[in-house]
């Protein structure tokens, strides 16, 4: 028999269709080429390389699951795959993606009016246009229907006040996706750049995901026209339908994240030699390696059938908390481990499994804390929410 | 512009190669392939001359079944169609007799270029594009590095040896063998992988293009032997004085390592 490959253990290569390979080969090609090689420089200077933008949009990656609007209409399964691509690279590109695609054009394609659609969806779908999405606030993470954002009618549209913070790509965008209480109902308004009263502002100081940008955007008497408010938009589930679609695309990209620290460790490890053997010969090296094939195959499979569940209709969110949940984790255990095993050199920026493993921090804590994922499924075993 | 892209698939650069039972050719079992890297340039030659002139690309492989992949690829990259070759009849490595073959395929088409590329990366013969030219009687040009459509007309740059570049002006229709480098290839985009789902891939085989079965087992020669090439290292030590082993060295240097 031959023996099988250690990055798809289980061949679970041979379970995607041929579009969904070429998909993934494509997307490869170009992150290996044009990503890959850039991103220790955009990460130890703080920024997103904002020149793959475009070719991202040429591609067809934002926005790749949804139909329509100039967006491909690409099954889940795919576009899973195209989140792991991306975060081989870095987790960086792989927010961007997620938000544009999963906290942008996702709300305004489940909750705009046709106009809204037609202005705004196209744009995304190209990169000419950037999108944020402004959920958390300084004093609402985890429990974000606590808001103190306000949103108030005026003649002519509606006043919003108030602070959201850790906003991805809040500096760059065009338009954010401003979640804010009318009338005690949580409501998505469209922002855009320019309009006065907004004011996003860049975070600095990150340990984690820093090539990428992270701002707060203060609210200060924004008024926005009347056609800015998403109409379809009701309450707190309606964000929370849009962080289910980004957490999907999260759990397929840790794998990425984690294959890239794996791949970069098991060289090295063949190549070091201490005590004169190879590192890789030594039981305490191989338990890594052994639990970084089995933790990667079962979180491969994990997102397979979950992507088959998203395509047939039936995926329930608490499936979602599981997959990220459970990813996360041990994506950042492999990215941790892997450094270990890289010894001085892994605290280097040569290597990438400490920037994986700083960056899957971030990962782990953002669209639901790896405890807010662990009190879902609580819920979902005892029925009983443990939340507060 | 009608333009066709002869496009084939062989094993990937970094691929360990075995030989097979037989010692005629390698072990393809294990093996990942890929589009042979010339014609993929070829290929990005004949979408931007389309963008250009418009028109229609078609892409012309022969090969086994595996080689629908790189059709794929092509059709997904934005060629409009396929003719797929059959190459289970053949079992000739001749060249002439490759290329009678596809110019079989090719002649009823009109079209006004045909591009290959200047060698496959597995037989290496760069004979193909050449030969298909010398069977349909059409002007050739090889190692071309630069293409410029003028209506009719066809003016290329040539590659020659040295950093010397030659230009020449073809009637249309024309053969061009593709040399690597002269545009950048672009990836395939979701909508296109997409889109190549609904594109025609017409399968023939060699006796359908009315190919005598004979000729597709004979050709002009066969391969008797595909070896590894045996490692051999010599080593010389060089003795006198400084000065004599100095210029000893620079000579092997020049002369046999050819690295001065
Ligand atoms: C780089 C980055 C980018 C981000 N991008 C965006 C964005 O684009 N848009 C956006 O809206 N937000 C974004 N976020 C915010 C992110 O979603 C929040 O940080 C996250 O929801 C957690 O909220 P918090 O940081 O306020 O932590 P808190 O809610 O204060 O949680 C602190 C700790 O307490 C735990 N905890 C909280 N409640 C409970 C409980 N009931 N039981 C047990 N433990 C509990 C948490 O698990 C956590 O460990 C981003 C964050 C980061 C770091
Ligand atoms: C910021 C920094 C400051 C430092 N400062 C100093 C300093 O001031 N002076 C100084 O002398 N050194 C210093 N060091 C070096 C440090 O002590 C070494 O990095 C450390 O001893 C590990 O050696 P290594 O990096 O070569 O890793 P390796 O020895 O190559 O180890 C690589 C991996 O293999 C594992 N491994 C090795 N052998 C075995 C085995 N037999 N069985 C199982 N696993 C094994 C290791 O645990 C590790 O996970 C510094 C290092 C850093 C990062």
């Amino acid at each position: 028999m031959k023996s099988p490959n250690v990055y798809d253990v289980y061949d679970i290569n041979s379970m995607l269709s041929d579009e969904e390979k070429q998909v993934r080969d494509s997307i490869r090609e170009f992150v290996r080429n044009e990503a890959v090689p850039i991103f220790r420089d955009y990460f130890r200077e703080g920024k997103f390389p904002e020149q793959l933008i475009k070719p991202l949009g040429e591609l067809g990656v934002l926005g790749a699951n949804l139909d329509g609007y100039g967006c491909p209409g690409l099954n889940n399964v795919a576009y899973g795959l195209i989140m792991q691509e991306l975060e081989y690279c870095d987790s960086g590109l792989r927010s961007f993606a997620s938000v544009q695609g999963a906290l942008v054009m996702y709300p305004i394609y489940a909750f705009g009016s046709e106009e809204q659609k037609q202005k705004y969806l196209p744009k995304l779908a190209t990169g000419e246009y950037i999108g944020c999405f402004g959920l958390t606030e300084p004093d609402y993470g985890s429990n974000p229907g606590g808001m103190i954002t306000r949103a108030e009618k005026v003649a002519g549209g509606y006043k919003l006040n108030g602070r959201k913070m850790w906003i991805t790509n809040a500096s760059l965008a065009d338009v954010a996706v401003v979640w804010a209480k009318l009338d005690g109902v949580v409501r998505g308004f469209l922002v855009e750049k320019g309009t006065p009263g907004f004011q996003p502002r860049p975070m600095h100081g990150k340990l984690s995901l820093r090539a990428s940008d992270t701002s707060e955007i203060l609210l200060d008497d924004c008024i926005v026209p009347e056609d800015a408010i998403l109409p379809g938009s009701d309450g707190l589930k309606s964000p929370l339908s849009c962080l289910t679609q980004a957490r999907y695309g999260i759990a397929w990209g840790v794998i990425g994240a984690a294959i890239a620290s794996f791949e970069e460790s098991l060289e090295y490890a063949k190549g070091r030699v201490m005590f004169d053997r190879p590192i890789a010969g030594y039981q305490l090296t191989q338990n890594k390696f052994a639990y970084m094939m089995t933790e990667i195959t079962k979180m491969q499979l994990l997102v397979l059938q979950l992507g088959r569940l998203k395509d047939a209709g039936t995926m329930h969110h608490a499936q979602v908390s599981l997959a990220k949940r459970n990813n996360c984790e041990h994506a950042l255990n492999i990215a941790r481990m892997s450094r270990e095993i890289l010894g001085a050199n892994g605290i280097m920026d040569d290597y990438v499994s400490m920037r994986h493993a700083n960056n899957l921090e971030t990962v782990k804590t953002y669209e639901g804390t790896h405890e807010i994922h662990t009190l879902v499924l609580g819920q979902l075993a005892t029925g009983i929410a443990a939340f507060s | 512009m009608k333009i066709a892209i002869l496009l084939k698939q062989v094993p990937v650069k970094d691929a360990t190669l075995k030989i097979d039972g037989n010692g005629t050719w390698i072990d393809e079992s294990d093996l990942q392939f890929e589009i042979n890297e010339s014609d993929h340039f070829g290929l990005e030659e004949a979408l931007r001359l389309k963008e250009k002139h418009g028109g229609e690309v078609v892409v012309v492989t022969m090969g086994p079944e595996r080689v629908r992949e790189a059709i794929k690829q092509a059709l997904a990259k934005g060629a409009d169609r396929a003719i797929y070759i059959n190459d289970s009849e053949v079992s000739t490595p001749d060249p002439q007799v490759h290329a009678r073959i596809l110019a079989a395929a090719l002649k009823d088409e009109g079209f006004d270029l045909i591009l290959s590329g200047l060698q496959s990366d597995d037989y290496g013969y760069g004979q193909t594009g050449v030969l298909v030219a010398a069977e349909l009687g059409m002007a050739h040009a090889t190692l071309v590095m630069e293409t410029d459509v003028q209506d009719g007309k066809i003016k290329v740059k040539r590659e020659l040896e040295s950093g010397w570049f030659q230009y020449v002006e073809l009637p249309l229709p024309a053969v061009l063998t593709i040399q690597s480098g002269l545009n950048q290839i672009r990836y395939a985009t979701i909508k296109g992988i997409m889109a190549a789902k609904r594109k025609e891939i017409r399968e023939v085989s060699p006796t359908e293009l009315g190919i005598d079965a004979a000729e597709l087992q004979g050709g002009a020669f066969a391969l008797e032997k595909v070896y590894v090439p045996q490692k051999t290292k010599e080593t010389a030590v060089l003795e006198g004085d400084a000065k004599e082993i100095v210029s000893a060295l620079v000579d092997k240097l020049k002369n046999e390592a050819k690295v001065l």
